[in-house]
């Protein structure tokens, strides 16, 4: 019962290949993100605010984050007033240890999970695994991710690549090898999937005494951790078991329950496209006979300072995850989630992984490319994360890092012609020349063009020498394209 | 008014006739167009590949080449939004650059905004007898946000007839490099963009910016969709006497 994981996925122009080959898939996200992105829209429009309110977000983040030592503090005094213990980790190996030493010594052999992108950027489960402990993810498409041994491809909707037929598939061959089976006879009626899973998760729910989750805030000022979620099944495992882990990222903070509100508005429309979502569940330490006994907050760093260090790049760590950009994303929309090789994917992905893992590999390399920057998803980020900007950041970082090759030295070329109009000039008199000698499927790079386009016809001469004719009282005025 | 043209690189080489067009459109108008040949490139493709320093060395020259204008047109979007967006974030902090592509950078304007905003004009006097449906490109949409100035200008142009775009704001996937580097990405949102563009039978998309309507242009011929792309600027420019697609 492995979980599977991103660690040697192909790079982005690979992957992508055979995403946009694979017409199901294709057809599912289109569904998926369109009907989202729909909602999303409605709610965003009917606010007359909303631009102030996204003000408001991007600002109250970049306050907390240029202050973000001085908060952390207060958020490790206030948490540790309320009974709760605060673990710090510098890196993802130092998380896993940390929640797999507290696991351990509680005796316990299983935990029950709250969906959190966190601990699926450290990969705890594997780490759990290899210790003995079984982690069961309890959100109901996390559940579909797990027991299809599979990745998930969205924040929101991790199965959003899965339709309910293989849904209804993946419950009746695997869920009796990780607890209560599927009913006899389950088909892919949503209603009678929803209650397989309820009656699956219920037993997880009542037996098992450690959860481990993340948060989407925690509120500095009183040490208070929030969870937003739509199936109460988060709620389950905040408040059942005896002691609760939770592992979030240091820029998830803001400092106060005014601060707090901003984010309250923002997320449930941008995220699943409500007003306010089902269920918010905020915990403070622990209370005496009231939920979980045990609380442990692990703080994880994980590239965020190095990011924070970076004036262009920091602004990835405003990011929510509330997954607008996602959804509305023409590239993600063709490719899903898997082909970005990353815990993060889309444009969130194309920005914060290369950051939180070093431009080091192909997949981290290969990200910042992998989008038109036709901007879209700037203008729906509730916090106003000027994506392509940062793209274009990352892209300058790869470009600097590289080595001379073919690519380095076209672009040296273009720009030695492009800087002198008189090579320019000679560069179109030449291209004119060669006018209806240009083949119409064009060797080496120049393929990726033609496989699927025409290329243009060239002019018989470019505009410059129209121009100069004309103004010399020539023949100026008609001529054919 | 003295309007300075900025053709671009790609109409200079490719698309001339956009730039005829634009001559003869504000002429028309009775402005007085000035072209100079110092001009090149605005570095656009450098810098959205990566290549900071040499779109920096090809901002150097645009600035020096236009900061006299009064008003510099660009009839591509993406350009424009080039110039005016990126140009001021693009010199070192305090350079020369800074402040001159700053400086400059509001008086230069895409077709559309320089015929509506500044010279006040929606009706052009064109004449284009043809269905027409618009793509308004990112650029256009979310950089320059020209709303609905395009659309202003087509409705008032005698003979055409305008129909909506399913799926308008969406991107065709040109992207620049990003149409080579990721080919099979650019390749299905250039296919969708065609289909719904062939979905409204139109028998032209129009654009404010030809790299994308190569782009569109180059997969509607390859799939046969017997649809043509066309400039703005060739539509306004079209009259009775002179009319574009003769």
């Amino acid at each position: 019962m492995s979980s599977a994981t991103f660690v040697g996925m192909p790079a982005f122009p690979d992957a992508a290949r055979g995403a946009t080959a694979d017409a199901q898939l294709r057809h599912n996200l289109r569904k998926a993100t369109g009907t989202i992105r729909g909602k999303r829209g409605e709610v965003v429009e009917e606010l007359d605010d909303w631009s102030e309110l996204r003000e408001a977000g991007r600002a109250i983040k970049d306050r907390t984050l240029r202050h973000l030592d001085r908060y952390l503090e207060t958020l490790e005094e206030s948490v540790t007033a309320a009974g709760g213990t605060v673990h710090w980790a510098a890196d993802a190996d130092e998380a896993r240890a940390i929640v797999t030493r507290l696991v351990r010594a509680t005796g316990e052999r299983e935990v029950v999970k709250v969906k959190s992108m966190a601990t699926q950027e450290i990969e705890l489960n594997n780490a759990l695994e290899a210790e003995g402990i079984t982690a069961y993810e309890t959100d109901l498409a996390e559940l579909i991710v797990q027991l299809g041994e599979d990745l998930p491809s969205h924040f929101l909707v991790p199965a959003i690549h899965r339709n309910r037929a293989e849904i209804g598939r993946i419950f009746r061959e695997r869920m009796g090898a990780w607890g209560v089976p599927a009913p006899e006879g389950l088909g892919d009626d949503p209603r009678e999937l929803a209650e397989a899973a309820r009656r699956h998760l219920r037993q997880k729910f009542l037996e098992t005494r450690v959860a481990v989750s993340g948060a989407n805030f925690a509120v500095a000022d009183t040490g208070s951790l929030v969870v937003l979620e739509s199936e109460g099944n988060g709620r389950m495992c905040l408040t059942l078991p005896e002691t609760l882990i939770s592992v979030v990222g240091i820029e998830k903070l803001v400092p106060s329950w005014s601060d707090l509100e901003v984010f309250m508005q923002l997320l449930p429309r941008s995220s699943t496209g409500e007003r306010m979502n089902p269920y918010s569940t905020v915990w403070t330490g622990v209370t005496p006979g009231d939920g979980p006994q045990e609380f442990h907050l692990v703080l994880l760093d994980n590239g965020r300072t190095d990011s924070l260090a970076d004036e262009v790049g920091r602004q990835a760590l405003r990011c929510i995850r509330c997954s607008a950009c996602l959804n509305i994303c023409p590239v993600y929309e063709r490719t899903g989630g898997h082909a970005y090789g990353s815990v993060y994917p889309g444009p969130i992905g194309a920005i914060l992984t290369p950051q939180l893992q070093g431009l080091q590999g192909p997949v981290e390399k290969a990200l910042p490319f992998a989008s038109s920057l036709c901007g879209a998803c700037y203008e729906v980020c509730p916090v106003a994360i000027d994506i392509p900007e940062v793209l274009v950041h990352l892209r300058e970082k790869v470009v600097d890092g590289k080595r001379p090759g073919p690519e380095k030295a076209a672009m040296a070329a273009a720009e030695w012609v492009l800087e002198d109009p008189k090579r320019l000039h000679a560069a179109q008199r030449a291209a004119s020349a060669l006018r209806g000698a240009v083949p119409r499927r064009l060797p080496g790079p120049g393929a990726a063009w033609t496989d699927t386009r025409d290329v243009p016809d060239v002019p018989e001469r470019p505009f410059r020498d129209w121009w100069r004719d004309r103004s010399r009282g020539g023949r100026g005025g008609e001529e054919r394209r | 008014m003295r309007i300075a043209l900025f053709v671009t690189c790609v109409n200079d080489t490719l698309y001339p006739g956009t730039g005829r067009a634009v001559v003869s459109l504000l002429e028309r108008l009775g402005h007085e167009v000035v072209f100079s040949e110092e001009q090149t490139c605005c570095g656009q493709m450098h810098y959205n590949s990566g290549y900071r320093r040499d779109a920096q060395r090809l901002a150097v020259r645009f600035v020096r080449t236009f900061e006299d204008a009064d008003a510099v047109v660009a009839p591509s979007g993406s350009c424009a939004a080039m110039i005016r967006d990126n140009y001021p974030r693009l010199g070192e902090h305090g350079s020369r650059l800074q402040r001159a592509a700053s400086e400059l950078a509001p008086r230069v304007y895409d077709l559309s905004e320089l015929l509506v905003d500044v010279l006040g004009v929606t009706d052009v006097g064109a004449y284009f007898p043809h269905t027409v449906t618009y793509h308004p490109t990112c650029h256009g949409l979310r950089m320059l946000r020209l709303g609905d100035k395009p659309y202003r200008l087509l409705r008032n142009v005698r003979g055409l007839t305008l129909v909506d775009l399913p799926g308008a704001a969406e991107c065709c996937g040109f992207g620049g490099t990003f149409a080579v580097k990721n080919p099979d990405v650019s390749a299905a949102m250039g296919s969708d963009k065609a289909r719904n563009a062939a979905s409204t039978g139109a028998e032209v998309l129009c654009a404010v910016d030809n790299s994308c309507l190569m782009h569109i242009g180059g997969t509607l011929s390859r799939e046969r969709a017997g649809m043509r792309v066309v400039h703005l600027a060739e539509i306004l420019a079209s009259t009775e006497r002179e009319p574009a697609l003769a």
